[in-house]
């Protein structure tokens, strides 16, 4: 069988953002909408042009807020089409009404989230303070790393989503300006290999079937509610099994193959950092300069951050004995900071659990070099000889 | 009808699939106060029909004939619209205390 990844795929120059656009155009959405944030501009700056020129059916529609972005997607998606939007920090939070909305309906949006830190004080750059602020609101939540994983999963995306098994949002989460501005090298499916991938979106039940319709987002008192909710609980864990599964259909088309969770240096590893997103880079050069130095050091980073995959992190640490949680968002109040609370949880009950520690860096665009990840693993080996862990978070590079 | 709770059985996301629910189920139980009509002041302009929210004025050939109380919440607006001031928001709890002599 000749698979689409032994036939020729282009190779494009574009940045984040055109990657993403570039998939959207491919998978042709019935509808977009969404309004122009920094630094999501690039991907509907680029989609506009598309549909401008006629490359895409979609309807787009310029709205006149997040709110109103998030809500057509929810109009369009429950009246039987597919739907796509992306944002950025304080637009997420003027969506956030909707977030809920979308997933409590059960409607297959998909949301490409290029983080972006929120007001106050105003900021337009990177960290994940727009993501995990909406971690609980039912949404699916991958984390790529560049613009190729920023394209691939943008594609995936919908399969995941749009699973009879799942049937909730995706949230495609990319780091403002390192991955939406950065120009890479892209490798692209042909447009007739993207949509066989892609696939039509065939829901089961939509608001204008004819002959029957159906009413979407009436009332649930205290009746039925709770069960709704747990239903909710119930397809965000099925998730787990279909995520890994269509990323491997995908590596079936592609020769890209990805894992809920990616390791660098892990298989011997004593010590370990623990990572969303596009810092990743930056953590495996502090890796490969700790072996150096000779300390076992290796990486995990988080691909799908909702739901958390709980056995693969576990099985990925194998004899880690010490871990080092990246986080780059605050969680103010809480007694750890949102992945090391997930890592907490996670590790509770190995048998050898690692010891951990918290790191926050990266806030509001705050560039974090090699060195200051490097003195991370040095903190986190240090918990060894120690044999015990820091009461609190360690602030990376804050001056 | 599929086996186990409740949650796994009803439809997801409360997603209703029979269209016109709305008129089966009877949502006029929190009202505290009712319209009641004086037929004999009433001239059948039918602004009434047109500004209530609920769609509970009954009409037939043209004519205002009642009003649907499972399915009024009390709000008042045909009272306070009727141009012939016929229509006239009666507490409930006296038609409860009617039933009880």
């Amino acid at each position: 069988m000749t698979t689409i990844a032994q036939t020729a795929q282009q190779s494009l120059a574009i940045n984040g953002g055109e990657s993403v656009a570039y998939a959207m155009r491919q998978t042709d959405p019935e509808v977009v909408a969404a309004y122009p944030i920094t630094p999501q501009t690039f991907i509907i700056e680029k989609f506009s042009e598309y549909v401008a020129d006629g490359l895409v059916n979609t309807e787009y529609i310029n709205v006149e807020s997040e709110h109103a972005a998030l809500s057509a997607c929810v109009g369009a998606s429950a009246a039987g089409g597919r739907a796509a939007t992306a944002t950025s920090g304080p637009g997420l939070a003027l969506m956030f009404e909707i977030l809920g909305v979308t997933s409590g309906m059960r409607l297959p949006v998909v949301m490409h989230l290029c983080s972006r830190a929120l007001s106050a004080p105003i900021n337009i750059l990177c960290d994940h303070s727009d993501a995990m602020a909406m971690r609980d609101q039912g949404w699916v939540m991958m984390f790529g790393a560049d613009p190729q994983e920023a394209y691939d999963q943008a594609l995936v995306a919908h399969t995941i989503a749009e699973h009879a098994q799942v049937k909730l949002p995706f949230a495609n989460v990319l780091d403002g300006f390192t991955v939406t501005h950065s120009v890479e090298r892209v490798d692209v499916l042909p447009d007739h290999a993207a949509k066989a991938f892609v696939g039509e979106y065939e829901p089961e039940v939509w608001a204008l079937q004819p002959g029957g319709g159906a009413t979407f987002g009436g009332l649930d008192a205290s009746d039925f509610y709770f069960e709704h909710k747990r239903q909710q609980a119930e397809a965000i864990s099925n998730a787990l099994s279909v995520a890994q599964m269509q990323l491997d259909a995908f590596a079936d088309v592609s020769g890209r193959q990805y894992s809920l969770v990616e390791t660098y240096m892990l298989d011997d590893a004593d010590v370990a950092l623990i990572v969303l997103g596009s810092s990743e880079g930056m953590v495996r050069a502090a890796v490969n300069d700790a072996r150096k130095d000779g300390i076992r050091a290796g990486m995990l980073r988080v691909r799908l951050y909702r739901p958390f995959p709980v056995e693969q992190v576990r099985a990925a640490l194998g004899s880690v004995r010490a871990i080092g949680v990246l986080d780059r968002a605050i969680s103010f109040g809480a007694p750890g900071n949102s992945l090391f609370q997930d890592m907490h949880t996670a590790t509770h009950g190995m048998s050898d659990r690692p010891f951990s520690a918290g790191f926050v860096y990266g806030l509001g665009g705050r560039s974090t070099p090699k060195q200051e990840f490097r003195d991370a693993i040095r903190r986190v080996a240090d918990m060894l000889d120690r044999e015990s862990e820091p009461d609190g978070p360690v602030y990376l590079g804050l001056h | 009808m599929p086996e186990g709770p409740v949650w796994k059985q009803i439809p997801e996301g409360g997603i209703e699939i029979l269209p016109g629910s709305t008129d089966r189920i009877r949502t006029g139980a929190w009202r505290t106060e009712r319209p009641v009509i004086d037929f004999s002041k009433c001239t059948h302009c039918m602004i009434c029909w047109v500004d209530c929210p609920d769609a509970c004025f009954e009409v037939s050939e043209e004519q205002l004939t009642g009003v649907d109380l499972h399915h009024c919440k009390g709000c008042g607006i045909c009272a306070s619209v009727c141009p012939a001031k016929c229509i006239e928001m009666i507490p409930e709890a006296s038609f409860a205390e009617a039933a009880q002599k």
